[in-house]
């Protein structure tokens, strides 16, 4: 069987005394939707930030196409092609829209030790501009200090950053909280758009974006895989509704 | 051998003082996010107040007993008029105006006690020495100092874990938000805080008057020997304070007595004592530097 | 002035303080106070050490309390070898030969790459920490700089070392007040405008980045650590020129040059003038300095009056003398 994506083998990762993960082992797919789902606290989103190099795993292990990531720096990810977008918006508050979208493209245009020149000006990079803040449905937001943008734009921008370093995996984690049902259904189109061009993993809450977007579903309780499977697996498990589903609205 | 016993004393003496001093701004450090660089101005009013009541009215204990208080409020009218107002700014914010305040008091003791600096006399009760260990004698007034900074070591501690204000502080050190609506006043206990750090100071500065010379900027001195141990012990950790200022104040007591003797027997005796004088007053700080490649949060970090 | 856009008024600003400064020596002459030239040599030197805090503190969000060390060791460097200059004696015997010099072209390239080394090892030690941490390191660097240098009597320990004569550059006389002033000139508005396309570069929009962002900066794969250094090591080089130039000033050089007070003064003439702006320094040097010599005529306590007026302006006029006459610019928080 070819080597999955992303192989992750029994990762702990421990803050004091709570066991956010524990002894967790996954797959992912290439070219697959892949939903991360389970209640609150457990786990998700460190398992997601052990992936992108935000946090160090106790024990265990991580592989990108078949080479260990486990332990390295945050830096060196995106290289690889691992971008994400962050829970908690993350993004250059201070400069507008057109500028952080610059500075993500300017990452992965090689070194930025050139000391001369007009960086936010630079024709190389403006040319991907624009194409860039179209496919996440900014452009009239262009010139927008990005500190005032809504909350929904915020996370478009997020979104946007993530996708200039052309990645082969997608993290996405919960980019449709806080979002209204106009938002949400312009976000799934996006992430279906980018099916085509990469793997994607997505933690998320909205189980009806989930069912629509996902090939397969795992489900995390407590800091441990309960199923993994196809949305259809996953809807009709038992264990999987009277752990999780079962207590969702 | 008299002579080790005897700097391992004075090491201890200066790491009982770094600690008076560490100790109260590693707290504010830790709780209330604030770069406090005027710390070494309570421990002048500390020296200056009691240096002053000392002389007029001849009692040591009396010039102590003012000049707490004195520290302590001063301390609080500063948190609420200026440090208040930091809390939520940047760091480099912080840094200028405590510098402000720093240059503020050091120039208002030049104005009101002039510049020629005070001395304090030992109170005769403590002047003379005590053998501890037999044959060897050592200054009482000293070992008083040693002895007072334990007691408030031991205090801290017992504050710390066995009151409700200790836990009060404990709790807003970790989770402000959450504390407040626990009910804790969180505005009476960062003032508060301050006022106990600002006292420790003073209390560290009254205790090295006799010892040193009570001048303005004599805070400065001490405020950097602070930073160090706050660095090494881990800031917002009392434990690591101690630890920190008792590694800080042996070292260099140590170095500067016997780094000479230990560097003569490799070179010649006049390159020896210029290199280890050099050596002796960099070496808190490359036990810094080592600590700190190893253990980036100081060696006992309040928040992991 | 509010009806000119932001934009104009920063031109006009930088304009009327470039001819002010390049007419200066003129209009002390006709004022016939010559001392004024020794004054402004004084705020030019001090403003190029705190337009390279600047780079690294508004640009680059590192606060150093530690930039003195700089300043102190390119003053050294110029003090050092004029020293040997003069002993005729050679600085190291061993391996090679390595005589004193009073040339401006030999010191002062020394002076800047000293520093820059100096500034290479403190920067590589220092910027694995943030926040508190980092201030309170670079603090610590520079009185441990202080101490070695008080410590080394062979150069005059805590008196100093004092330079018969100012360095020598081919074709001028630097021991000409007007002459020496012009250079002093020309090396500020050399390194402002270097340091001006320097923040507009690639390279300056990642300093900036990391300054806004740092964790963001690093998952979008910028290795940061290695960014910072470079800005930590060019600003400390660029205060290394300026203590090369104070040395020159008073032809004296003293371990007070490396003090963690100098290195606060200098980050107070930055915020005084107005951080993120390169340009500001320059106001806040003259701001400082002017206040300083005025002040004092009335009290020997003017910093009693001056500490509260720091205070004030961190609550109120975050933003500098920048700030009030040109306007925030909304980019830079």
């Amino acid at each position: 069987m070819a080597e999955p994506l992303l192989r992750i083998e029994s990762l702990c990762k421990s803050f004091g005394a709570v066991k956010a993960c524990h002894d967790l082992s996954l797959e992912i797919h290439a070219g697959e939707i892949h939903a991360l789902i389970g209640p609150n606290g457990a786990g998700k989103t460190t398992l997601l930030n052990q992936i992108a190099g935000d946090l160090t795993p106790d024990s265990g292990q991580i592989f990108l196409a078949g080479q260990e990531i486990t332990h390295l720096p945050l830096y060196r990810r995106a290289p690889l092609g691992l971008a994400r977008s962050y829970q908690i918006t993350s993004v250059f508050a201070n400069l507008s829209v057109e500028e952080n979208m610059l500075l993500a493209i300017q990452a992965h245009h090689g070194h930025s030790f050139r000391f001369w020149g007009r960086g936010l000006k630079d024709p190389q990079l403006l040319a991907e501009l624009g194409p860039a803040i179209e496919t996440v449905g900014l452009s009239e937001r262009a010139e927008t200090i990005a500190g005032n943008l809504s909350h929904g734009e915020k996370k478009q921008l997020e979104v946007g950053m993530a996708l200039s370093c052309k990645p082969q995996l997608l993290l996405l984690d919960e980019p449709m909280a806080g979002m209204g049902p106009g938002g949400s259904i312009e976000l799934s189109k996006l992430i279906h758009k980018l099916k085509k061009e990469m793997t994607i993993l997505l933690v998320e809450h909205d189980m009806e974006a989930i069912f629509s977007l996902a090939d397969r579903i795992t489900v995390l309780v407590y800091g441990e895989v309960v199923a993994t499977g196809s949305v259809e697996e996953i809807r009709s498990n038992p264990a999987v509704r009277q752990a999780y589903l079962g207590e969702e609205d | 051998m008299l002579l080790v016993i005897e700097q391992l004393f004075n090491g201890l003496q200066l790491g009982v003082t770094l600690f008076l001093m560490s100790a109260g701004l590693t707290l504010v450090f830790g709780i209330m996010q604030v770069i406090n660089l005027a710390h070494g101005s309570f421990y002048m009013i500390g020296a200056y107040v009691a240096a002053t009541v000392t002389a007029r009215s001849g009692s040591f204990l009396l010039g102590m007993a003012v000049a707490l208080p004195a520290a302590a409020v001063v301390g609080m009218l500063v948190e609420m008029v200026v440090l208040r107002r930091l809390y939520k700014k940047e760091h480099v914010d912080q840094v200028l105006a405590t510098f402000g305040l720093i240059m503020f008091f050091n120039e208002l003791t030049r104005i009101i006690w002039g510049r020629q600096p005070l001395f304090m006399d030992v109170p005769s009760w403590l002047s003379g020495s005590v053998e501890l260990i037999p044959g060897i004698p050592y200054p009482s007034y000293r070992i008083a100092v040693i002895g007072v900074g334990l007691m408030v070591a031991l205090f801290l501690y017992l504050m710390f874990t066995r009151t409700r204000i200790g836990m009060q502080i404990r709790a807003g050190a970790s989770n402000r938000e959450m504390a407040g609506a626990l009910g804790i006043n969180i505005r009476l206990l960062y003032t508060l805080v301050f006022g106990l750090g600002t006292l420790l100071a003073g209390l560290a500065g009254v205790m090295a008057g006799p010892i040193l010379a009570v001048e303005a900027g004599m805070g400065e001195s001490i405020l950097i020997l602070t930073f160090v141990v706050i660095v090494i012990g881990g800031i917002g950790s009392v434990r690591g304070a101690f630890i920190g200022a008792l590694l800080v104040g042996m070292v260099d007591t140590l170095g500067r007595a016997f780094l000479p003797a230990l560097f003569r027997m490799f070179l010649s005796s006049a390159h020896a004592d210029g290199v280890a004088a050099s050596v002796a007053s960099m070496s808190i700080y490359i036990l810094m530097a080592i600590i700190l490649i190893w253990r980036p949060k100081g060696l006992l970090p309040a928040h992991s | 002035m509010r009806m000119l856009s932001r934009f104009d008024r920063k031109k006009l600003c930088i304009f009327s303080s470039a001819l002010l400064l390049v007419l200066l020596p003129m209009l002390a002459a006709l004022a016939g106070e010559p001392y004024l030239v020794s004054l402004f040599t004084r705020i030019l030197i001090y403003a190029l050490a705190a337009a390279s805090l600047d780079l690294i503190l508004g640009y680059g969000g590192l606060v150093s309390l530690g930039h003195a060390a700089f300043f102190g060791m390119g003053a050294y460097a110029v003090g050092i070898l004029a020293h040997h200059d003069f002993e005729e004696t050679a600085l190291i015997s061993w391996p090679l030969i390595i005589p004193g010099s009073d040339s401006g072209l030999v010191a002062w390239p020394v002076a800047i790459l000293v520093s820059a080394l100096l500034a290479a090892i403190i920067g590589a030690l220092s910027l694995r920490t943030r926040g508190m941490h980092f201030i309170m390191i670079t603090l610590a660097f520079a009185q441990m700089l202080f101490f070695f240098f008080v410590s080394l009597e062979g150069y005059g320990g805590d008196d100093g070392l004092t330079l018969f004569s100012r360095n020598t550059l081919p074709g001028l006389d630097l021991g000409d007040d007007v002459q020496f002033y012009y250079i002093c000139l020309a090396s500020l508005s050399v390194f402002l405008l270097l340091a001006g396309r320097l923040v507009e570069s690639r390279f300056g929009i990642v300093i900036r980045g990391c300054r806004e962002n740092e964790k963001r900066m690093q998952s979008l794969g910028f290795p940061t650590y290695r960014y910072k250094l470079l800005c930590f090591v060019i600003a400390g080089a660029a205060a290394g020129l300026a203590g090369a130039l104070i040395a020159n000033q008073v032809e004296y050089v003293s371990p007070g040059l490396m003090h963690w007070t100098r290195s606060a003064i200098i980050l107070v003439m930055v915020l005084l003038g107005g951080s993120g702006t390169l340009y500001g320094p320059v106001l806040g040097a003259a701001a400082f300095l002017l206040l300083e010599e005025v002040l004092s005529i009335y009290t020997e306590h003017w910093m009693v009056y001056f500490g509260p007026v720091m205070i004030l302006v961190v609550l109120f006029a975050r933003h500098g003398l920048f700030g009030i006459l040109v306007g925030k610019e909304k980019r830079h928080g």
